[in-house]
């Protein structure tokens, strides 16, 4: 009992620390990133203090942790303040806790540490069947932490921002979780290490297998993790501030840290549901039972795809123009959940008559298959969706309206 | 304005074709957009340890200056006629009868509020003598508000600080020396 809970508490400690610092250094590669897009060289001069020592600017997340320990801590008079300092505490917590169920790793070898009889499995809560309800049930809290804290802002522009935003991420969480029981159904379990235990064993990751779930579900994530092109929960500039625009000092950076921390996630899940997780083929192996080199290996190239499809996050920032909302709501409801659907059945079909179909097709013809599909009710989304993206006036529209206005006009004289 | 008139010009946007339609193709051109500046050639130009170029040092609108003539003498007349274009209102002449035969008046104080100044160079266009110039010098700092209001021997200072780099204006614009 003892030797599980250090180890637990040991796991914790890790994947905290590990968050905590990659959350700061994220913010770094985000600025460095949006610099050298606009052809600037970005954050450079913050090294080590008290040395001219630059490190390429690796100081700067330390330099801005010491920022916001100074910053004032203001809290407007009109506020209620418990439900004020709750909403970003309930946001952070249920994005930390959500790490619960997340391996950030495979397994270590047998015997690998003196004294523990079991496998050590690299998941702070190994072996919870539920795993996968539980991480979006808990990922679904944010929304909680939105309207909270519109809410308790006392301020009507922080109340419709907080509706905008949780609209949206209500919106978004349908289509995500159709595509996410096309995965379950494929691997048959909803447990984050099954899923990439079978995409291991069988060599085929569920992007490949159903591409239309996995376009589905980054697009989903993008909006729940409300980064561009979904970023309408805080456009600060643009849209007179979200649902924190009474919120500063520690507070916000809370709120900013758990917005970072849901990408984190997001990748994570990309990662792990859609790419395979830390399988690599030929490298890593796909049973239990490991060597030291496939353990480390494993958790090397988990780590390098989830950072690559962070820097895809943040590149996908600078190549997209934001939606405006209305189009936000149509892409989700009449593009997105049609589309999670034809999937569903899709992929509810290959998993019922996979057997006879592979002797008929082949695995690559089945695959072909799953893709032609795909292809095809995206070009049926594009084609049949209305489109919402052109604003631009008619002439014909305002003729309309100029008559519609002569005969208001008239029948009061 | 009626939108029948004639004068208004309706321009229809072209259709979307199936690509644009399609969301992805022009995802994965913006893509490579941004991928291509990643690692284009960076512009940044190093502030303290690499200056920036001005490109024609003498149209650039940075600090002020009161420029000298051949004996020394600061050249302002006091007319007040740069107090009077400015739009901020921030210079403050005091002026005196001159100890000099060859004009009436010289200012006997000159100060210029650098933290009001918008340096529209207004006072540059309106003095008749080209005794108050804008010079080069971007960097302006100061470690305190009355550190940034300039008086007649900073200005003077100024001017020696910048008369090699920057001759006056009115000799190489063909204005009276
Ligand atoms: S530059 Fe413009 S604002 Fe500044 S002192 Fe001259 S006239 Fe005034
Ligand atoms: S600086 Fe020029 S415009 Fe201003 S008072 Fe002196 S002579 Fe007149």
């Amino acid at each position: 009992m003892l030797a599980i809970s250090i180890e637990a508490l040991i796991k914790i400690a890790l994947l905290m620390g590990g968050l905590m610092t990659a959350a700061a250094y994220f913010v770094l590669l985000e600025r460095w990133i949006a610099a050298w897009v606009q052809d600037r060289k970005g954050p450079n001069r913050v090294g080590i203090p008290f040395t001219k020592i630059k490190l390429f600017g690796l100081g700067q997340p330390l330099a801005d942790g010491l920022k916001f320990i100074f910053k004032e801590e203001h809290t407007p008079r009109h506020v209620d303040k418990i439900l004020f300092t709750l909403a970003p505490i309930s946001i952070l917590s249920a994005a930390l806790a959500v790490y619960a169920c997340i391996p950030f790793g495979s397994v270590l070898p047998k015997g690998a540490i003196p004294g523990v009889d079991h496998q050590i499995e690299l998941i702070a809560a190994p072996g919870i069947d539920v795993g996968m309800i539980y991480i979006f049930a808990l990922s679904s809290i944010a929304v909680y932490g939105v309207i909270l804290g519109g809410w308790a802002s006392n301020s009507k522009y922080s109340l419709l921002g907080g509706l905008r935003s949780s609209a949206q991420l209500i919106a978004y969480e349908l289509p995500m979780g159709l595509s996410i029981i096309g995965v379950v159904l494929l691997s048959g379990s909803l447990r984050l290490e099954d899923v990439i235990g079978s995409q291991a064993s069988s060599g085929m990751w569920n992007a490949f297998a159903q591409p239309l779930g996995f376009v589905i579900f980054v697009v989903a994530s993008f909006a729940e993790a409300a980064r561009l092109p979904f970023d309408l929960p805080e456009a600060e500039q643009e849209l007179v501030g979200g649902y924190h625009t009474e919120y500063s000092g520690m507070r916000l950076i809370v709120y900013l840290i758990a917005e970072f921390l849901h990408m984190i996630t997001a990748s994570f899940l990309i990662v792990i549901l859609f790419l395979g997780g830390w399988h690599l083929w030929g490298i890593t192996g796909s049973t239990n039972e490991v060597t030291w080199f496939q353990a480390i290996a494993r958790i090397v190239v988990l780590n390098v795809k989830i950072f690559g499809v962070i820097v895809f996050f943040m590149m996908i920032r600078w190549s997209w123009p934001r939606f405006r909302f209305d189009q936000l709501m149509s892409l989700a409801w009449k593009v997105m959940l049609p589309l999670g659907l034809v999937n569903l059945v899709a992929v509810a079909c290959f998993v019922e008559y996979e057997a006879p179909l592979k002797a008929k097709l082949g695995v690559l013809g089945l695959t072909a298959a799953m893709w032609g599909l795909s292809l095809l009710a995206w070009i049926a989304a594009g084609i049949l969706a209305p489109l919402h993206t052109d604003n631009s006036a008619r002439k014909d529209e305002f003729v309309l309206a100029a008559e519609d206005r002569n005969l208001g006009l008239r029948s009061h004289v | 304005m009626k939108p029948d008139d004639p004068k208004v010009k309706w321009v229809e946007e072209p259709k979307l074709g199936l690509a644009g339609k399609m969301y992805l193709p022009a995802l994965i051109q913006g893509l490579a957009v941004t991928t291509k500046h990643l690692f284009a050639p960076k512009m940044t130009v190093s502030f303290p340890e690499q200056r920036p170029e001005i490109g024609n040092p003498l149209i650039y609108r940075g600090v002020h200056r009161l420029n000298k003539d051949e004996q020394g003498r600061v050249k302002c007349v006091a007319c007040f006629l740069c107090a009077t274009a400015c739009p901020a209102h921030c210079i403050d002449i005091i002026a005196a009868p001159s100890p000099w035969p060859d004009r009436d008046k010289y200012c006997e104080s000159f100060t210029i509020d650098e933290l009001r100044c918008i340096f529209c160079g207004m006072c540059e266009e309106a003095c008749p003598v080209d005794a108050v110039e804008l010079t080069s010098l971007f960097d302006l700092t100061g470690r305190s508000r009355e550190e940034m209001i300039f008086d007649k021997e900073k200005l003077l200072s100024v001017y020696d600080m910048t008369k090699d780099a920057e001759p006056m204006k009115s000799a190489s614009l063909g204005g009276a020396p």
